[in-house]
């Protein structure tokens, strides 16, 4: 039985490595997705283009331009003369945001009086708009700290009325710069590796059907599960070879930092491997096909891991009936798994609830390929 | 292992929906005989092969092979066969020596007795040569050789081979027969589809099938006396074959008329009536450059056999 499962190791790992394509698919493909997402994607909105119409044109006005502009968030591309002209920056796009200092800004600094500024947000690019008018508040708030000359006024207050301001101070745990690559490279690591062991698998044992070489392997004595156990090991062991390299690349490249046992990751990714692998494993027994089965594995593994794990939209949000979805979804959980251990470094005392599920998931999808590869051909 | 034949086949039948593939069909082949099995494509050949290797299970009927029956102990009857499947079903991407040792791994062959085997193969196919080519690089005539040699690899008492032959030259083809003839003499049972009929005089006993159904079986000498009637070959020009053939179809004396190569093959049911053939074909303004009696070939059996099954 042994050697029954060595030789079609063996046989497996040859035809990988002899296949140029299959080892840049598997190799290559996580780290260009971890590249174009980790850039494409991030939620860092920085150095955005701002045009000042500054009608004050004191030396105050201008220091105030240099404190919206010193920390990087913002960087005025123009000075326009008029309202027409800023309106125009912004239509073509030169600018997303527009400052204009009234002509009283100064005086009214002077006169200890409120100095109200206007910003006018291009809110066409609603997420940058409202993360950019984030940023805003924050740097205007920091403003008190200014030289009493200096005071800009930017809260809306109802007329007439002081109110004492709350003094509001945000505490943000385990990013607290709110980095999105640390938000996104574990979740993406969730996402490769599912794609990753439902494809790469389907296409094993698709090939073997298309080939003709599953007859001769039916006609052998080999047993299904000797198979199955064969055609999964390799992938098992090249999808940790790519959790690793995710790991490499997160940490030494995103700065991503690992707070968690590695150990504990790995575990609990081979468990989510084992899931894709089983997934993969059933598409190709049912479809026997290599290219209707790698085109379905990645349906029902690329769309609900990006979409319905709340890697990029929280669940919470969603449908009643999408959340329900959600709950088949084994990426939801392992995205739960790998955040924890990443950013938080907890253990198993937190996700065993989700280890469970995905130990329960990969048994059944393993289970349910192991019916259907029966191994007569009808 | 029993005493009894190395296969054995009674009624066996494979339906698939409402086409039925194989149609009761029943045989037995004795231990270190090859079997020919014979028909047109689509005929259930390879259908009933692959129900006696276990890769298909019956609908009904009963099969044994090596002792085992096909039906309850599928597993065993897989330990007991090789089987050369009608594509090529080695692995492209591997060498000749990795395909084999592969192959040797899965018949649960490990080490030094594994190592032995893989070198008696590749001295047996004439394979050590190309021992570290890849399977995909070989010429059609070695992949052939390669795919018996893994099939027999595990010293099998049965073999089956589905059109093993199928786009081989001449001379490989004859090599290849010679490797069948000396297993067989050495006791292997081997059980070989082919629609080469030069291929059937090879074998110890034949079956033709026909649209699921056994037609005829035996040996090919008892298959050849068994035929009733005489054989006419008829050589006209090139030119005039085909009206030739119209001709004969219209004459009441020929009982069917067949293309062989490039003369016209006609049954008839006695000798004396050649001559008005003759005439018939001059008096259609045809010059034949020779007409006499020949032993019919397998070709003629098997041709008027299944024109027997069309005709009623």
């Amino acid at each position: 039985m042994t050697s029954r499962i060595w030789s079609i190791l063996r046989k497996e790992f040859i035809e990988i490595w002899r296949d140029p394509r299959s080892l840049a698919f598997i190799l290559g493909m996580p780290v260009l997705m971890l590249l174009l997402y980790g850039y494409g994607i991030s939620s860092d909105v920085k150095r955005v283009p701002l045009a000042v119409y500054d009608r004050d044109g004191t030396p105050a006005a201008r220091e105030l331009v240099r404190r919206f502009t010193s920390a990087d968030y913002f960087v005025a591309v123009t000075a326009v003369q008029s309202l027409q002209a800023l309106r125009d920056a912004i239509d073509r796009g030169q600018a997303r945001v527009g400052l204009l200092i009234p002509e009283d800004f100064s005086r009214n600094l002077g006169a200890n009086r409120p100095a109200p500024i206007q910003f006018v947000v291009d809110g066409s690019d609603s997420n940058t708009a409202s993360i950019a008018i984030g940023n805003i508040s924050a740097i205007a708030r920091s403003l008190e700290l200014a030289p009493r000359d200096l005071r800009p006024q930017v809260f809306i207050l109802p007329s007439g009325e002081r109110i004492e301001p709350i003094e509001l101070r945000t505490l943000v745990w385990y990013n607290p710069e709110l980095k999105s690559s640390n938000f996104l490279v574990p979740g993406l690591t969730a996402v490769i590796l599912m794609m990753l062991a439902a494809t790469v698998t389907s296409l094993t044992v698709a090939r073997e059907w298309e080939r003709g070489t599953m007859e001769g392997l039916i006609a052998s004595p080999l047993r299904a599960h000797e198979l199955m156990v064969g055609k999964i090991l390799p992938y098992v062991a090249i999808g940790l070879v790519d959790v690793i390299l995710i790991l490499l690349l997160g940490r030494f490249w995103f700065e991503v930092p690992l707070r968690g046992s590695l150990l504990l990751l790995l575990g609990s990714a081979t468990l989510f491997l084992l899931g894709g692998l089983g997934i993969g494993l059933f598409i190709s027994a049912a479809t026997k096909s290599q290219q209707v089965s790698f085109q379905l594995s990645l349906l029902v593994t690329m769309l609900p891991a990006l979409l319905l794990s709340g890697f990029f939209f929280p669940i919470e949000n969603m449908p009643p009936i999408l959340q329900a979805v959600t709950y088949l979804v084994p990426a939801r959980y392992f995205m739960v798994v790998i955040r924890g251990i990443f950013l938080k470094g907890v253990g198993l005392a937190v996700l065993w609830k989700e280890l469970v599920f995905l130990a329960i998931f990969a048994a059944l999808m393993l289970l349910a390929s192991a019916v259907k590869f029966q191994k007569r051909i009808t | 292992m029993d005493h009894g034949p190395a296969i054995e086949v009674s009624d066996l039948t494979k339906r698939f929906g409402r086409f039925i593939a194989v149609d009761r069909v029943s045989f037995r082949v004795a231990r270190g005989q090859v079997f020919g099995f014979l028909g047109p494509n689509g005929s259930g050949k390879s259908t009933t092969i692959r129900m006696l290797c276990g890769i298909l299970s019956p609908s009904a009927g009963f099969g044994r092979v090596a002792g085992f029956d096909i039906a309850r102990e599928p597993e065993q009857v897989r330990q007991h066969i090789g089987y050369m499947s009608q594509k090529f079903s080695l692995y492209e991407e591997l060498t000749v020596q990795e395909n084999l040792d592969f192959f040797a791994g899965v018949y649960g062959l490990w080490g030094t007795p594994a190592a032995g085997r893989r070198e008696e193969m590749l001295a047996i196919g004439g394979l050590a040569a190309h021992r570290d080519v890849l399977a995909r690089d070989l010429p059609t005539g070695l992949r052939q050789r390669l795919s018996l040699a893994a099939a027999i690899l595990h010293h099998p008492p049965v073999l089956f081979l589905d059109e093993p032959t199928a786009g081989v030259d001449p001379i490989s083809r004859r090599e290849f027969w010679d490797l069948i003839s000396a297993m067989a003499a050495e006791g292997t049972t081997v059980l070989v589809t082919t629609h080469y009929m030069d291929e059937a005089e090879h074998c110890h006993a034949l079956a033709f099938i026909h649209q699921g159904r056994l037609i005829a079986s035996g040996p090919p000498a008892e298959l050849k006396a068994a035929w009733q009637g005489c054989l006419a070959e008829v050589e006209v020009e090139a030119a005039a074959l085909l009206p030739a053939l119209q001709l004969l179809q219209r004459q009441p004396q020929a009982r069917e008329v067949a293309m062989f190569g490039a003369a016209l093959h006609v049954t008839v049911e006695r000798p004396e009536v050649l001559p008005a053939l003759r005439a018939a074909l001059e008096a259609g303004g045809i010059a034949v450059e020779r007409l006499e009696s020949v032993v019919p070939s397998l070709e003629d059996v098997f041709v008027s056999l299944m024109a027997r099954e069309v005709a009623p």
